[in-house]
């Protein structure tokens, strides 16, 4: 399986925090709840299907999933 | 449920005929079963209009209220309720009824607040606040759950918030009956429950500027505007009043749908017991079946949505609820799949007026599900009463009439 990268746009994200909930090993959020991706965004093996249910989720499809 | 005549009361709305032309999100037909209601306006148009309320569009599918919620160009939020009449803008609850560029700073101040962060340490009062109500009355066998559960839980949380005494809660709910469902035909209603809420709250904060707690009031209060300057008392009543009225009914609303659901889905009942890691996931698809609020905009300039010519002058029904059963957006739209995995919902809006207090409903709704389903695992629906729903631009069980225990 290819590497996976999420980065959160920042001027779609209005912190519903749907991701941070779904995958919090690759989420943090900020002092107003906004959504920023954990370091690079590079998701670690074995979560890849916790990025996808986050991307999945996301209301405001904020979150993009890059293959590497 | 608008009950109390009074001299400003307006007359009654005939009964809606043809739903597509004249829709009426007051009629008794839609406030007891609207879905088959959206389905009908969907298929027609995804954009209705209705004479009513002085001309009103309706959007009918994900993609068309989704364009409304995005363009605050064209569409302001000064008004959020469909009403039958438009008096001048009277008191403001930033940042609800803010638009750009005055939303942000307004909002951003109220965030903090409601992390989820900051709902886990209210977590552990919500929980007793929901052992406390079922103490009294599991014994009973039954319970109106409406009235005796999912109203008091939201109350109470904002209560303890606020720093206002929990018993304090009967009142709030007054007011929001008041300005949300009596309001909507009769401006005395409005009136009386806007000014005896702004002068509970006045004197609360008196109260703060003599003695500073650590409470959401006194922070509203120390907390400071875009300027660095101190926000206006009228700013912190505002967004007070503002807590109120979008977070308790909204709330009470959805704890109580999905206690509905439950009540006469075993299925999902018995599968929710074995698998309670499941209880936030299926939280989220009762959000999306059965979300309780409606907002509104007002059209400022002509525009287009989705291809349909909309007009200033008109209110527009934001209708998320509808927005959440387009079966364009949602497989099987129109079935509750508690473990559904894809689930983009707009329960809580979209764009920058996502509800502020989403985190704090999604754990009071989390929180009241979980510990009646640890006490109270079994119940119905009790045949011999009957469940109604509330009118207007919040949805969800007034009367809940459940059987358990030895009735179960």
């Amino acid at each position: 399986m290819s590497k996976l990268k999420i980065r959160v746009d920042q001027d779609k994200c209005q912190g519903h925090a749907r991701c941070k909930s779904l995958a919090p090993e690759l989420f943090e959020l900020d002092e107003y709840g906004n959504a920023h991706e954990v370091g690079d965004g590079s998701v670690p093996a074995g979560l890849e299907d916790k990025a996808w249910l986050a991307q999945t989720n996301c209301p405001e499809i904020a979150i993009e999933v890059t293959e590497e | 449920m608008s009950d109390s005549p009074s001299a400003s009361y307006l007359p009654e709305h005939p009964p809606v005929t043809d739903w597509v032309n004249d829709f009426d999100h007051t009629d008794p037909v839609w406030t007891e079963d609207p879905f088959p209601i959206w389905e009908e306006l969907r298929a027609a148009s995804p954009v209705v209009h209705t004479e009513r309320f002085l001309g009103c569009y309706m959007p009918t599918t994900y993609q068309a209220v989704k364009e409304i919620a995005y363009d605050t160009e064209h569409f302001s939020s000064r008004r959020v309720i469909v009403r039958d009449v438009r008096p001048e803008i009277g008191a403001r609850a930033p940042p609800i009824t803010s638009d750009p560029p005055e939303h942000k700073p307004a909002k951003q101040v109220l965030l903090p607040p409601f992390t989820p962060d900051a709902m886990k340490k209210l977590e552990p009062r919500v929980r007793a606040i929901c052992n406390e109500l079922i103490d009294e009355f599991i014994n009973d066998g039954r319970c109106d759950a409406a009235a005796c559960y999912t109203k008091h839980i939201p109350v109470r949380a904002i209560a303890h918030m606020l720093g206002i005494p929990e018993k304090d809660g009967d009142l709030f709910i007054k007011w929001i009956h008041q300005i949300l469902e009596l309001g909507i035909k009769d401006e005395n209603e409005l009136m009386n429950g806007i000014r005896e809420m702004t002068g509970y709250f006045t004197a609360h904060l008196e109260q703060r500027k003599q003695q500073p707690g650590d409470d959401l009031i006194s922070q509203l209060m120390r907390a400071k505007g875009p300027g660095g300057q101190p926000l206006s008392d009228e700013h912190v009543l505002g967004s007070v009043r503002l807590l109120l009225i979008a977070g308790i009914d909204t709330t009470w609303s959805a704890i109580g749908s999905s206690l509905w659901h439950l009540a006469k889905t075993p299925v999902d009942r018995e599968r929710l017991i074995a698998e309670p890691g499941l209880i936030p996931t299926a939280i989220e698809e009762f959000l999306r079946a059965y979300s309780p609020v409606t907002m509104a905009r007002e059209v400022m300039k002509e525009t287009t949505i989705s291809g349909c010519p909309v007009k200033s002058g008109n209110m527009v029904l934001l209708s998320f609820p509808a927005a959440n059963r387009d079966p364009a957006m949602f497989p099987d739209a129109d079935k509750v799949v508690i473990d559904r995995k894809e689930n983009r919902h707009a329960a809580f809006g979209l764009g920058i007026h996502r509800c502020v207090g989403s985190n704090l409903a999604r754990m009071e709704m989390t929180v009241a599900i979980e510990e009646w389903l640890k006490r109270i695992p079994d119940f119905r629906l009790d045949p011999a009463g009957k469940v109604t729903w509330s009118e207007g631009t919040v949805r969800g069980p007034r009367q809940l009439p459940l059987l358990f225990g030895k009735n179960a």
